[in-house]
C-alpha cells in the first residue's frame, strides 16, 4: 500500500516526460491524483502495515500531512486541467517588462508535478531520518523546475535563490543528521539505528550536547525550507513567480512536509527530556516569523507575496503553537489543515484574477467582484478565512493556540500573537478590500482576455472556480464541526508530538 | 662552549655571503640558457666599489650617510647568534629570537630613512613599498619559527644558554630539529619551511615579490630605495643585502637539513652545502616565475601567514 | 600511518584555503576536483574498520563523482558563460585568507565543544569538517558568481562528508548512496540554472540578480 502511494506518482511522473502535450498528460495528471486520493481514503480505514523493517511507516502526523498533501494536489489537478488548456503554449510577452518568453515545455510541467506528488509522500511516510533528508532533497530538486514554468528573468531569478538557499539549508540539516548519529552511537561500534521509534525508546541514553546540536541544526536546515524567519528570503520570491497552481501545492503542502521533518526530531528531543529546551526555540522562531511576515504585509505591493508572506506567518504560528505545548499542539495541527486548505484556495483565485488582469499589482487592481463575481466572493472569503475570522476553520486552531498561551500564563507571548495578527488583518483588510471593491480597472487592454474566460458560472470557466470553492467550503465546514475521524487523528497526531 | 667551531657561522657568512648572488644569477643564466656573469662578480664589485669616492647630494643629512653602516652593522651582529643548523651561534641566549628579527627591523629602518632623506619621490615611494612587506612579512616569520620552536625535540648537546621559564633561543631550537622530529611531525615543519621561504623572497627582494634586474624606477622596491647611494656606501648596503639573503638561506636550510651530529664541522658544512642549494632553488624560482602584481602581494603574504598559522594550529592542536 | 592521514588533512585545508584565495574560476573547480578525490580516500587510508568490498566501492563512487563528475558538469557549464575570472566579490581576497585563517582557529575551538564520545583516528579530523563546513558557507555568502556559489554548496557537502568519516559510518548504504544521488541531482540542476541565468542575463553575477524586493 505504501509502495503504492509513492511508486504511482513517481512511475506515472517518469512517464509523463514521454508524453506528447496535449490531452494526455493532463488526462494522466488527473487520473494519478484521483488514484492517489483515492488510496490516502483508504489509508484512513485500513492502517497500512509498515514496509521495510519499518523504514516507511504511517503514523498519525504523517497521516494526517499525507491527507491534506493528496487533497490539495486533488484540487489543483483538476485546476491545471484548465490552466494548461488555456496557456499559450508560443513565445508570448510578459505583462510586467513586456519582455518576450515562453512557457517550459507542458511533458515537463507534468512530469515534474507528478514527481513532487511522489517525493512529498515519501516524506510523509518515512521514519528513518536520513531518508527523510534524502526525500526532502528531492522535494527541492523536483519543485525547482516548477517554479522557472514561465521562463523570463523575475522566475529564473527566483528559482536561483530557491535552489540555493534551500539547497545550503538542507546540507546544513544533513549535518544534524550525522550530529544525531553520534548522539545514538556508544563504544564507537553499537549504534541505535535512526529510525524515530528506536530513538524515542532509547532516547535518555542519548548523548544531550549532541542531541541538542543536532535539533539546531536540523531545525535551522528544515526551518529554511518550511520558510521561518529569518531563513525565508526565497519565500516570496518562488511563491510569487511561480505559476498559481504550483504556488498553492508549495505554500500548502510543501511547507508542511518540512514542518513534519521538524516535528520527527522535535520528537526525538521531548522524549529525551529536552523540549523544554526545544520548545523555547520553537516559540522564539514562531514569533520572529510572525513579525516579519507582519512586516512585509502592510503596504505590499504585489498580492502573490503578500499571500506568501501570510505562508511565513503561519508556519511562523505553527511552529508557536507546538512550542507552546499541551492544548496548542492539538490547535497547531488543525491549523495545518485549515492553513493549507484556505491558501491552497487564495492562491487559485489569484491565478484567475491574474489571468484576466495580467497584473500581480494591489495598487492598480479593482473591482474584482464586478469583473469576476465567483473569484471575488473566492476572493474576500479567503482573506476572512486566513486572517481567522470565524465561522472559518482558523479561527478555532488559532484560538486554541492563544488559549494554551494564557493557560501558562504567558502573557509576553499570548499579546505579541494577538497585536501580530491584528497587524496583518489591517494590513490584508486594505489590499483585500481594495483590490475587491470599487469600479473594474487595471485591465489590461480590450481584447486581451484569454480565451476559454466565457461561459459557465458567472463569466469563469468552471475549471477554475470549482477547486477553489470546494476548498473554501471544506474550510468553512471545519470551522463550525470536526467530524470524529479528523477528530481522532489529530489527538493522536498531538499526542505523538508532545501535546495533548 | 669555547669551541673554534662556534667561529664557522659568522666567518662563513662574512666570506661566502657574496656568493650566494652569484650562484642565484648563474642558475638564471643556465636556466636561460646565457652563459652569465661570473660567479665571483660581487666580490669584484664590491673591491671596485670600496675603492671609489662617494657622492652626496646637499639636500642630505647625517641619516643619508648613517644609514649603510647602520645597515651593515645590525645585520652581522645578527650573524653572531644565527645558528648554522647544529651549530649554535657565537652568541646565543635566551629570547635572541626575537632579536635577530628586530634588529633586521632596525636595519630596515635605517635604509628607509636614508632613502626619504634624499627627498626624491621614486625613493619614497620604494621606502613606503618596502615597508608595507615586512609587515605583512613579519608575522609569517615570527608565526613560523613559533611553530618551529613549539615543534623541535630537547637539544642533546647544546646545553649553554638555560631554558627561561620554557624560551629557547633559536640555537638550542635549531639544535633540535632531529631526524626524528621530522618523522613525527615533518607536516608542520615542511608549512613552516614554505611560509619562510616565501618571507625570505619578500625580504630580499627576489622575484615573485620584486625584480633584481629591472631597470624601471617605478616597477622597484629595494633597488630604487638605495639609488642615490654611491662607493663605499653602496658597497656596504650592496653586502649587506647579501649578508641577509644568507641569514634567510641559512634559517631554511637549518631547518631543512636534519643533519645533528656530534661533530659540530659536519654540522656546520652541510648547512652551508644546503645554503647553496638553496641559492640554486631560488635562482630557479625567479627563472620560472614572472613577478607578481603589487596588488597581489598582499594576498601572496597572506597566503605565506596562513601556512604559518596552520603549522602553529597543527603543532598546537594536532 | 599518522604521518599519512595528517599530510591528507594538511592537503585538504590547503585545498579550502586555495579556493578561498583563488580568482580564476577554473582553479577553483580544480580545487573542489582535488577535495573531491582526497576525501574519496580518506575511508580508504584512515578508516578504523577492515576494507570492506562496500567501504572501497563507496570511496570509488565518490572519487568518481566528486572528483570527476561534478568539476565536468562545472566546467562545461563554465565554458557555456564565457566567464573566466571572480573580479570584486563582496570580501577580497587577502581578507578572505584572514577570515578562512580565523575561520580555522573557530572550527577548532568548536571541536573542543563537542567532544567525541568514543576515540577517532585523529583529532583534526573533526576540525577538518567544521573547517570545510565553514568556508563552503562564506564561499556562498562571500561571491558573485553563481559558479562559485555551487561550489561553496559543494565544498560545505564536502565537509558533511568529512564529518561522517569521523565515526565508522553505520549509515546504510541506501541513504549513503541517496545522499550522493542529491548531490549530483543539485549540481545538475544546478549548472542547468546556471546556464539558463547566462541566456537570460548575458552574466552569472548572483548579486545582480536582484529584480525581486520587497
Amino acid at each position: 500500500m505504501i509502495f503504492l502511494l509513492i511508486g504511482v506518482p513517481v512511475l506515472a511522473g517518469i512517464v509523463a516526460f514521454f508524453i506528447r502535450p496535449g490531452w494526455m498528460p493532463r488526462l494522466l495528471l488527473l487520473a494519478v491524483a484521483v488514484t492517489h486520493a483515492g488510496l490516502t481514503v483508504s489509508v484512513w480505514m485500513v492502517q497500512p502495515a509498515p514496509v521495510l523493517d519499518g523504514w516507511l511507516l504511517l503514523d498519525a502526523p504523517g497521516q494526517l500531512f499525507l491527507s491534506i498533501t493528496s487533497l490539495l494536489f486533488l484540487m489543483v489537478s483538476i485546476y491545471a486541467v484548465g490552466y494548461l488548456a488555456r496557456e499559450d503554449w508560443g513565445s508570448r510577452q510578459d505583462f510586467k517588462e513586456g519582455l518576450l518568453f515562453t512557457n517550459a515545455r507542458e511533458s515537463v510541467f507534468v512530469c515534474c508535478l507528478l514527481l513532487f506528488l511522489g517525493t512529498m509522500t515519501l516524506v510523509t511516510v518515512s521514519q528513518h531520518f536520513g531518508l527523510l533528508w534524502v526525500a526532502v532533497e528531492a522535494t527541492t530538486l523536483v519543485s525547482a523546475p516548477l517554479i522557472y514554468f514561465h521562463r523570463h528573468v523575475r522566475s529564473l531569478e527566483a528559482t536561483w535563490k530557491y535552489i540555493m538557499i534551500c539547497s545550503v539549508g538542507i546540507a546544513l540539516a544533513l549535518l544534524g543528521n550525522f550530529f544525531l548519529a553520534v548522539a545514538a552511537t556508544f563504544n564507537g561500534q553499537e549504534h541505535i539505528p535512526m529510525l524515530l521509534e528506536n530513538l524515542m525508546d532509547n532516547a535518555s541514553a542519548l548523548h544531550a550536547p549532541w542531541l541538542k546540536s543536532a535539533f539546531i541544526f536540523m531545525l535551522v536546515g528544515y526551518g529554511t525550507k518550511m520558510g521561518l524567519a529569518p531563513l525565508h528570503t526565497w519565500l516570496p520570491d518562488a511563491h510569487s513567480e511561480s505559476p498559481s497552481l504550483v504556488s498553492a501545492l508549495l505554500s500548502g503542502a510543501l511547507l508542511n512536509c518540512a514542518f513534519l521533518a521538524v516535528l520527527r526530531i522535535y520528537q526525538v528531543c521531548a522524549a529525551a527530556g529536552m523540549d523544554a529546551y526545544g520548545r523555547s526555540l520553537l516559540v522564539g522562531f514562531g514569533l520572529f516569523s510572525m513579525l516579519i511576515a507582519a512586516t512585509f504585509i502592510v503596504r505590499q505591493i504585489d498580492f502573490k507575496r503578500m499571500l506568501a508572506y501570510s505562508s511565513v506567518e503561519h508556519m511562523g504560528i505553527l511552529s508557536l503553537g507546538v512550542g507552546l505545548g499541551a492544548g496548542g499542539v492539538y490547535g497547531a495541527m488543525l491549523h495545518a489543515v485549515n492553513h493549507s486548505l484556505t491558501k491552497a484556495m487564495l492562491f487559485l483565485a489569484a491565478g484567475n484574477i491574474i489571468a484576466v488582469y495580467r497584473s500581480k499589482s494591489t495598487r492598480e487592481i479593482r473591482g474584482v467582484f464586478s469583473v469576476l463575481p465567483m473569484t471575488g466572493v473566492l476572493w474576500v472569503g479567503g482573506f476572512l478565512a486566513i486572517t481567522g475570522s470565524p465561522p472559518f476553520g482558523l479561527f478555532v486552531s488559532e484560538l486554541l493556540i492563544l488559549k494554551a498561551a494564557l493557560d501558562q500564563g504567558r502573557w509576553g507571548v499570548a499579546i505579541a500573537y494577538l497585536a501580530l495578527l491584528s497587524v496583518i488583518f489591517i494590513g490584508m483588510a486594505a489590499i483585500f478590500c481594495r483590490m475587491a471593491q470599487g469600479h473594474a480597472s487595471g485591465l489590461p487592454a480590450a481584447g486581451a482576455t484569454p480565451r476559454g474566460f466565457k461561459t459557465t458560472l458567472f463569466n469563469e470557466p468552471l475549471l477554475s472556480v470549482l477547486p477553489p470553492l470546494a476548498l473554501g467550503v471544506l474550510t468553512l465546514v471545519l470551522g463550525l464541526y470536526i467530524p470524529e475521524g479528523l477528530h481522532r487523528i489529530l489527538e493522536l497526531a498531538a499526542a505523538a508530538v508532545g501535546g495533548f | 662552549m669555547t669551541d673554534l667551531s662556534l667561529l664557522l657561522g659568522p666567518i662563513s657568512a662574512l666570506v661566502f655571503a657574496p656568493l650566494i648572488p652569484g650562484i642565484i644569477n648563474r642558475t638564471k643564466a643556465v636556466a636561460a640558457g646565457r652563459t652569465g656573469q661570473p660567479l665571483l662578480q660581487l666580490y669584484a664589485d664590491l673591491l671596485r666599489l670600496f675603492r671609489k669616492g662617494a657622492v652626496y647630494s646637499r639636500t642630505t643629512s647625517w641619516v643619508f650617510t648613517a644609514g649603510p653602516a647602520a645597515g651593515l652593522s645590525c645585520i652581522a651582529v645578527s650573524l653572531t647568534m644565527l645558528p648554522m643548523g647544529g651549530v649554535p651561534g657565537a652568541m646565543a641566549f635566551t629570547g635572541d629570537l626575537i632579536v635577530m628579527v628586530y634588529l633586521m627591523g632596525l636595519s630596515r629602518f635605517f635604509t628607509a630613512a636614508a632613502a626619504m632623506d634624499t627627498g626624491s619621490a621614486f625613493e619614497g615611494m620604494g621606502a613606503s613599498r618596502e615597508v608595507q612587506f615586512s609587515v605583512l612579512a613579519e608575522p609569517a616569520l615570527l608565526v613560523g619559527l613559533a611553530a618551529v620552536a613549539l615543534a623541535a625535540g630537547p637539544a642533546g648537546l647544546f646545553d649553554a644558554a638555560p631554558v627561561v621559564n620554557g624560551f629557547r633561543s633559536l640555537s638550542e631550537i635549531y639544535s633540535g630539529l632531529t631526524l626524528s622530529v621530522w618523522a613525527n611531525d615533518g607536516a608542520i615543519l615542511l608549512l613552516a619551511a614554505a611560509a619562510l621561504f616565501i618571507v625570505a623572497l619578500t625580504e630580499n627582494c627576489r622575484i615573485p615579490v620584486d625584480d633584481p634586474t629591472t631597470h624601471l624606477e617605478l616597477t622597484m622596491i629595494h633597488e630604487v630605495m638605495v639609488l642615490d647611494h654611491s662607493g663605499p656606501d653602496f658597497g656596504m648596503i650592496l653586502y649587506a643585502a647579501a649578508l641577509k639573503l644568507w641569514f634567510f638561506l641559512a634559517l631554511l636550510s637549518g631547518l631543512l637539513i636534519p643533519v645533528r651530529s656530534e661533530n659540530l664541522w659536519i654540522n656546520g658544512i652541510s648547512t652551508i652545502i644546503g645554503i647553496f642549494f638553496l641559492a640554486v632553488g631560488v635562482g630557479l624560482v625567479e627563472s620560472m616565475m614572472a613577478r607578481l602584481r603589487l596588488l597581489r602581494i598582499p594576498q601572496l603574504l597572506a597566503g605565506a601567514l596562513s601556512l604559518a598559522a596552520l603549522a602553529l594550529v597543527l603543532v598546537l592542536w594536532g | 600511518m599518522k604521518i599519512v592521514i595528517e599530510a591528507l588533512i594538511v592537503l585538504l585545508i590547503l585545498t579550502n584555503l586555495k579556493l578561498i584565495a583563488s580568482s580564476r574560476l577554473s582553479a577553483c573547480i580544480r580545487v573542489v576536483a582535488v577535495q573531491g578525490v582526497l576525501l574519496g580516500l580518506m575511508p580508504l587510508i584512515a578508516g578504523q574498520e577492515a576494507l570492506t568490498l562496500r567501504i572501497a566501492a563507496l570511496s570509488g563512487l565518490t572519487m568518481l563523482l566528486k572528483g570527476v563528475v561534478f568539476p565536468w558538469l562545472l566546467l562545461k557549464t563554465l565554458r557555456s558563460a564565457n566567464v573566466r575570472r571572480e573580479i570584486e566579490p563582496f570580501v577580497g581576497y587577502a581578507a578572505s585568507l584572514m577570515i578562512g585563517a580565523g575561520l580555522l582557529f573557530l572550527a577548532i575551538w568548536m571541536s573542543r565543544q563537542l567532544p567525541m564520545p568514543f576515540a577517532v583516528t585523529s583529532p583534526l579530523i573533526m576540525p577538518l569538517a567544521f573547517f570545510t563546513m565553514m568556508i563552503g558557507l562564506f564561499a556562498v555568502v562571500s561571491r558573485r558568481k553563481a559558479i562559485t556559489q555551487v561550489l561553496g554548496y559543494l565544498v560545505m557537502e564536502n565537509g558533511i562528508y568529512a564529518f561522517g568519516l569521523v565515526f565508522a559510518q553505520h549509515e546504510p548504504l541506501l541513504v549513503e548512496l541517496g545522499i550522493l544521488l542529491d548531490a549530483f541531482m543539485a549540481v545538475f540542476v544546478m549548472g542547468i540554472t546556471i546556464f539558463h541565468i547566462n541566456r537570460e542575463f548575458d552574466h552569472i553575477d548572483a548579486d545582480r540578480l536582484s529584480a525581486l524586493k520587497g
